[in-house]
């Protein structure tokens, strides 16, 4: 609730993190004096720490590593092809390695660390310098500061990952992990920065994105599709495709997805608070009613339901309320999950065709589409009786939130896009991005790794 | 010697291995294969997009018989996977030129056994 709620307290008027450390200290009161919490000195604040609240957010954090590995491992691991199963497997459990260190040993300072201009924090919080046991009261005042780090070092993790859907099974390895290393630290840090820490201008301009709308979908899912279209199609795209080699892996990681989804927006609140079981119950409903819509437009448009349409509406669901998920009540999550079963459905189904591009397992079309929805969304059904820190929406009565919401996705796209091109094209020059067609024809698993996911033998 | 070579759907495979254990012909290799014959398969539909590959799912048997066993294996699989629906399957008669078991180094019809 604080990171975000003091997001909204800034809207026009800079008075942010005055107008939201009340909230901190009633809540604090609990157990400690409101003093303690407005006090900047680190040795006051160490007795803040809330041992619920901790607990919560620990336990949150194991939820969103879940995610990635095995969550969206197998969703993706069972879309693709057999001979292309580890490959995947390999890129998401490869990120939560890299991606991990390099969040302790710069990416958390860059991403959260002191101000630079709005732009990026400092290297001051470099190796977790000045990270410690302490609550850092800015972020989260009632829980260690180590605990908040690692809590954002997940999302850190899944968000590259969520790339990975757009060029599978046709990206060289040794190109992967550049082209990760460098996107991770040169645009997730910086929008992360600009959207959630201190100072970022984003923040500044009271958007609302309680759980990473932008930061976290629309930043990967518009990457995604810029990767879809410098690497180019797959050989035998569109109509000479094997079909999703194991589609029960696919339905285990989709239902892995949405239980860690639980940590990722619940999570989100900071505290094992009223506003954290709120956001559990909006994440859910979202994500029911997102299937059910995209399992009733298969029914419409192709006579039945399918499998991979009923997890790809509750996974679409899960992206739409994301930002959403501390700021609207259950009939906002209704609607938002509405619109992101319908709209995905619509975009995967139609737009992408006609386009033409290989968006291999609808990175760009779930996570953009649907984190644009849900960010745009939030514009909407927005309100205040759910979380007085945030803000109301458009249908509350404050229509200058649904612009507030459509420049800052405007803001992720025009980065993420342009900067994830470049850095495409750069890797591309220096070692190529593109597996031989001899090795995609083979399948990566073999070519890149040595190795083979399933075999005949005993 | 023959080599008999079937092609069957799965769901007759029980019924077929009970039909071939009564007339006595034991020796069987199966293997799940996918195939297509004049029924043409059923489109498959992934996020709206239909894939062109109809392969069906079916049961491949190898039997390798004795000539005395030729009539009564093809009458047990027949018997066994008729349904009268298209898509039964085919039976595939070849002649076997030899046999051996390993772990004697028998050779011919006595191998087979």
């Amino acid at each position: 609730m604080k990171r975000f709620g003091l997001m909204t307290g800034l809207i026009g008027t800079g008075m942010a993190l005055a107008g939201a450390l009340p909230a901190l200290a009633q809540e604090a009161a609990a157990n400690v004096t409101a003093a303690v919490v407005a006090s900047p000195a680190p040795a006051a604040a160490a007795s803040a720490v809330n041992a619920g609240d901790t607990a919560w957010v620990l336990v949150s954090t194991a939820l969103v590593m879940l995610m990635t590995i095995p969550g969206l491992a197998f969703f993706y691991g069972g879309l693709v092809r057999k001979k292309n199963v580890l490959s995947v497997l390999m890129q998401c459990f490869f990120l939560m390695c890299a991606i991990s260190l390099q969040w302790v040993v710069f990416g958390y300072s860059l991403s959260f660390g002191p101000d630079v201009k709005g732009l990026i924090g400092n290297l001051d919080w470099a190796m977790l310098k000045n990270v410690g046991f302490e609550p850092n009261a800015d972020y989260a005042g009632t829980i260690p500061h180590q605990v908040f780090m690692i809590f954002q070092m997940m999302f850190a993790v899944i968000t590259p990952g969520l790339i990975i859907g757009a060029f599978a099974e046709r990206m060289k390895f040794s190109a992967f992990v550049v082209f990760m290393v460098l996107w991770a630290t040169i645009v997730y840090d910086p929008v992360c920065h600009w959207v959630w820490g201190i100072g970022g201008f984003v923040r500044k301009m009271g958007a609302l994105d309680f759980a990473g709308g932008t930061v976290v979908h629309i930043n990967a899912g518009i990457a995604a599709l810029v990767a879809a279209l410098v690497l180019g199609r797959r050989l035998g795209h569109p109509h000479k495709l094997s079909p999703p080699h194991n589609l029960p892996f696919a339905v285990m990681g989709a239902a892995l997805l949405w239980f860690g989804w639980y940590g990722f927006n619940a999570g989100s609140a900071l505290a094992a608070n009223g506003l954290a079981g709120s956001a559990f119950v909006v994440t859910h409903v979202a994500s029911a009613v997102a299937g059910l819509a995209w399992a009733t437009m298969d029914v419409v448009f192709n006579r039945r339901m399918t499998v991979l349409g009923l997890i790809s509406g509750a996974v679409a669901g899960l992206v739409a309320i994301t930002p959403a998920a501390g700021f609207v009540n259950v009939g906002g999550a209704i609607c938002i999950g509405l619109g992101a079963g319908v709209i995905c459905y619509l975009f995967v189904t139609f737009v992408k065709e006609k386009l033409g591009y290989d968006d291999a397992l609808d990175a760009f079309g779930v996570h953009c589409v649907g984190g644009i929805w849900g960010a745009l969304a939030t514009g909407l059904w927005a309100t205040t009786t759910v979380n007085s820190a945030g803000a109301n929406g458009l249908f509350y009565g404050n229509p200058a939130q649904f612009i507030i919401q459509l420049k800052a996705v405007a803001i992720t796209v025009a980065y993420s896009g342009v900067v994830s091109f470049i850095l495409l094209k750069i890797v591309d020059a220096l070692i190529g991005l593109r597996a031989t067609e001899q090795s995609e024809r083979i399948g990566l698993d073999l070519t890149d790794h040595r190795e083979t996911g399933y075999t005949v033998l005993d | 010697m023959k080599y008999i070579v079937a092609i069957i759907q799965p769901d007759r495979m029980d019924e077929v291995l009970e039909r071939l254990t009564a007339s006595k012909v034991h020796l069987v290799t199966a293997s799940s294969v996918m195939g297509r014959g004049r029924q043409g398969g059923i489109a498959q539909v992934y996020r709206s997009h239909k894939e062109a590959g109809n392969l069906l799912k079916k049961m491949k048997l190898e039997i390798a018989v004795n000539d005395d066993y030729v009539k009564a294996a093809i009458e047990a699989i027949t018997a066994g996977a008729r349904t009268g629906e298209v898509g039964d399957g085919k039976i595939f008669v070849l002649d076997l030129e030899q046999c051996i078991r390993i772990r004697t180094g028998e050779t011919g019809g006595e191998a087979i056994g």
